[in-house]
């Protein structure tokens, strides 16, 4: 094991023992370009096979996935926002004791940041939207974006399958053996990201393979390859990082940030990063993830500790008093 | 008042309040082997000891229960699994990354020992040759068993801790006091059941010793991790460890007041037994519900975000 293997800035594969591993292979997922089509997720499901989640109505936006499971290795959130973000989360409560019911009429309605009467939108017009010079704009805005497994450096994941399923692959990615893993499932609270998963009727963990069986053909992951605004680009890890922090300049003034891109992260950068508009929180990532491994060690010495307690408390109680 | 909120509400962002971790898939088998595996550790510690300073009772309930709570773990452990038949894909290779294959080396090892020493207990019932062989192996596997038996008892607290579960990681230093504790007082709980009075007292310093590292161990982790410390005071998990720490506490006080009633004694030892068991579960609940909550993953790494700005403007 090398000084960084269980955390800091590390090229994963030669770390795993690869001699003359391939150029590190990831997806840099650009969110401003997305247009929520899906794409990614039908090809994805076509491609591995993947059964379907469920027809499910979730009620919350045009995303009716949910988020990443066995079942789902291309997400796609869509998040609808004022486009004026409010000043800060409104407390509905405080605010109706204080008279403020328009405040609350708001909360419940989304919450915009500021009080409006109700506006005549105009009549449907015939042109495209925003063609017409001054015809008036809805004032929202959707973010969309597709999730997936982040390849991370240092994964969870990987780091406390007991089986060996979970396995690097000479691309620096994260792959799990179907053959092997027989659904211990600890793989699951492992991922910071909440990405791997249990598939229910079949008992084992299941999430993306970066198309394990299509790079290594020199072909491009099915999503990637379906997505028609390359918002998700494939790509050795090195270049993509640079051509995401061109991106990342030119959009600054929209609130633009990259994430997961940094190798000095908390899970030593990932595989799969993202260019974001808003805070990672609000796409349903942490803000701040850490491989839990990190601590191993620390952990290891606590519980020989208490281990050591263990054993003195039982030779106390037998060779203590004499009774 | 006990249902204010410890902490102050927090306001954070999260994707329409869905999770960001994914709650362990684990089921009870799980929560339930946290306490069959310490019983377990428990019981071998108390078989040795038993048997080091001369006390039969003690060394036979010991040696009986192990085993017994082993054959337990055992099964909890494979059924929990989504793939059953596959269990023994764990012995496929041993990971220190992984405490759960370091788990399951401790337990194969602690398994093969503290089974030697039950079935040693049945070498009077068999024909001479064979009974006078089984005796020193049994008496070797019983202390192998106890020297492995710590790690039996505090493996599965790293095992826990070691994982994105905000409550079980942030824990991880005195998760494994807690079990530690409690398995040494559910041992003593079994030697309490088990022996006559003449016997039971290093059990009832071992109830002692035991509930003081649990309940010190339990305090810790449900006051000292800030917003993360709450899921082990709230709904299920809160009653849990609160039963638990009751129960301790009356387990420990008949263990030591009951000395000359074999009937106190008995219902100390069960005391103790089920408090082991609430906690366990407690723990295990906690830590799933941290999980569910997005608020527990935001909030925490949002603090550790802004301290690192602040660290960085001052520095
Ligand atoms: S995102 Fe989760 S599942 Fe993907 S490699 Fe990282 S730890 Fe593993
Ligand atoms: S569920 Fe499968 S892939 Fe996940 S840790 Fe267990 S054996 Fe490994």
């Amino acid at each position: 094991m090398g000084a960084n293997s269980l955390y800091g800035p590390l090229d994963p594969a030669p770390d795993a023992g690869y001699v003359d591993a391939p150029p590190r292979m990831g997806f840099f997922t650009d969110t401003s370009v997305c247009i929520g089509c899906k794409a990614c997720e039908v090809a994805c499901k076509e491609w591995n096979g993947v059964p379907d989640d469920g027809f499910n109505l979730l009620g919350h936006s045009y995303d009716n996935t949910g988020g990443l499971s066995a079942n789902s290795w291309r997400a796609v959130a869509f998040i609808e926002q004022p486009a004026v973000v409010p000043a800060g989360p409104v407390d509905a409560l405080a605010e109706a004791a204080a008279g403020r019911s328009d405040a609350l009429a708001e909360a419940g309605c989304g919450g915009a940041g500021t009080t409006r009467e109700p506006e005549f939108l105009g009549m449907p017009g015939t042109d495209l939207p925003g063609r017409t010079p001054d015809a008036p704009r809805t004032d929202f805005r959707w973010l969309m974006m597709s999730n997936v497994c982040k390849h991370c450096t240092h994964a969870g994941c990987l780091d406390v399958c007991p089986t060996g399923a979970l396995f690097r692959t000479e691309f620096g990615t994260v792959v799990v053996q179907e053959d092997v893993c027989n659904g211990c499932g600890y793989c699951i609270p492992a991922c910071p990201y909440g990405v791997i998963d249990q598939r229910k009727d079949d008992g084992r963990a299941w999430k993306c393979t970066l198309c394990y069986d299509r790079i290594g053909d020199g072909l491009t992951p099915a999503c990637a390859q379906a997505c028609p605004t390359q918002s998700i680009q494939y790509g050795e890890l090195d270049e993509l990082r640079a051509r995401a922090a061109e991106r990342v300049e030119k959009l600054k003034d929209q609130g633009a940030r990259l994430y997961g891109h940094d190798p000095d992260d908390g899970v030593g950068g990932d595989g799969a990063f993202f260019l974001l508009l808003d805070e990672p929180e609000v796409y349903g990532l942490p803000p701040d993830p850490i491989v839990a491994t990190r601590d191993l060690p620390a952990m290891w010495k606590r519980a020989g500790l208490a281990g050591l307690a263990m054993a003195a408390a039982v030779a106390v109680s037998f060779l203590g008093g004499r009774r | 008042m006990k249902d204010r909120p410890m902490v102050p509400r927090a306001d954070f962002r999260s994707y329409y309040g869905r999770p960001i971790v994914r709650p362990a898939v684990w089921h009870h088998d799980i929560a339930a082997y946290l306490f069959t595996g310490g019983l377990a550790a428990g019981s071998a510690m108390l078989a040795a000891g038993g048997d080091a300073t001369g006390r039969p009772a003690l060394r036979r309930a010991g040696r009986v229960t192990a085993l017994g709570a082993l054959v337990a773990s055992t099964y909890f452990l494979v059924n929990d699994l989504g793939r059953p038949e596959r269990f023994h894909h764990m012995l496929r290779v041993a990971k220190p990354t992984s405490p759960m294959s370091m788990g399951t080396w401790i337990l194969s090892g602690f398994g093969a020992f503290a089974g030697a020493a039950a079935v040693a207990e049945a070498a009077p019932l068999l024909p001479r040759p064979l009974g006078r062989l089984l005796g020193p192996v049994g008496t070797a596997g019983q202390y192998a068993a106890a020297v492995t038996a710590p790690a039996l008892a505090t493996y599965t607290a790293v095992l826990l801790a070691d994982t994105a579960t905000p409550s079980w990681h942030a824990a991880y230093p005195e998760l494994p006091f807690v079990f530690a504790g409690s398995a040494l007082a559910s041992g003593a709980g079994v030697g309490l059941i088990a022996a006559p009075p003449r016997e039971s007292a290093p059990a009832r310093r071992m109830a002692v010793l035991g509930a003081a590292m649990e309940l010190y161990g339990a305090h810790r982790v449900e006051t000292s991790k800030g917003i993360l410390s709450e899921p082990y005071t709230q709904g299920r998990p809160g009653k849990l460890l609160r039963a638990g720490r009751t129960l301790t506490a009356l387990g420990t006080a008949g263990a030591l007041l009951g000395r000359r009633s074999r009937v106190v004694s008995a219902l100390s030892g069960a005391a103790l037994l089920a408090a082991s068991l609430a906690t366990r579960f407690g723990i295990f609940e906690g830590g799933i519900a941290s999980a569910e909550d997005p608020k527990y993953t935001v909030v925490p790494q949002r603090e550790r975000l802004a301290q690192r700005q602040q660290q960085h403007k001052q520095g």
